[in-house]
């Protein structure tokens, strides 16, 4: 049972929200006692995952969350647009595949980065992605 | 515009990262530094980003490519100053900068650029084939 003690929504129009919403991911992981290493994996996984929010679609909104499980303290994203929804989500998951100029590790490398990953995605509706990062993940 | 500033020191270029990088930024970066290659025949370039929090998969393959293009430009790249968590960070998210010469500190970056300037040495070069 995951209860959040403490949330907050940001919401992501442009590149330069990226940066401030990086920072706000940080405050939270200091609050819960994160090392700088799994500060480091949160924030990249962030980084690459609020990308996507603003290339394929087209901006939205980001809900950080402080949360605890009764045994560790962690912090909760969840990253929802309202773009085209990702058509193969299988092949999104693999590591190589981008429909995009990129290198395709987004969604694959940021799942290895985190301790919990969730992907939802409706064509016509939007993607939402949830992820955990524990303290002592 | 934002943009990182880029030094010229003699026949190098120095570049110290000092704020977060966003694509745009990254991007300006690449595109600036090429340009300065060029105007001053520069050959070497130094890029510390020590003060660097962060890399994910865009700035890190924004780095490559600084490397791969100053390369054809008859120009060395060495980065310095990772901090421990963003190597690790980097190598587990799939990414391994192949191609990019890292040294510790600015101080050992320095005389790497310099030893391979006049020893005139590819030989100890990592390979640049990149699968990226």
């Amino acid at each position: 049972m995951i209860t959040t003690t403490n949330k907050e929504e940001i919401a992501i129009i442009k590149e330069q929200d990226v940066v401030p919403m990086r920072n706000r991911v940080r405050d939270y992981g200091v609050k819960v006692g994160m090392s700088i290493l799994n500060q480091t994996k949160l924030i990249t996984a962030a980084s690459e995952l609020v990308r996507n929010l603003l290339k394929y679609g087209g901006g939205g909104r980001v809900i950080v969350e402080e949360v605890t499980n009764g045994r560790d303290k962690g912090v909760r994203l969840t990253f929802i647009d309202n773009g085209p929804g990702i058509v193969n989500i299988e092949l999104a998951m693999k590591d190589g595949y981008s429909t995009g100029k990129s290198l395709g590790l987004g969604l694959p490398g940021t799942k290895r980065l985190v301790n919990e990953f969730d992907i939802k995605t409706e064509m016509g509706v939007g993607t939402t992605v949830t992820i955990i990062k524990w303290k002592n993940g | 515009m934002e943009r990182i500033p880029i030094l010229k020191m003699g026949d190098f270029l120095l570049v110290t990262i000092q704020v977060d990088l966003y694509d745009q930024l990254a991007e300006n970066l690449e595109s600036d530094l090429i340009n300065t290659i060029n105007k001053h025949n520069s050959r070497g370039v130094l890029i510390d980003i020590s003060a660097v929090s962060i890399i994910d998969s865009f700035m890190g393959r924004i780095l490559g490519n600084i490397a791969v293009m100053a390369k054809i430009m008859d120009a060395q790249t060495v980065v310095v100053g990772m901090q421990p968590a963003v190597a690790i960070t980097l190598v587990e998210l799939g990414l391994s900068l192949n191609g990019v010469i890292s040294a510790l500190n600015v101080e050992k970056g320095m005389d790497l650029l310099r030893a391979k300037m006049y020893n005139g040495d590819n030989e100890g070069q990592i390979d640049d084939n990149d699968d990226e």
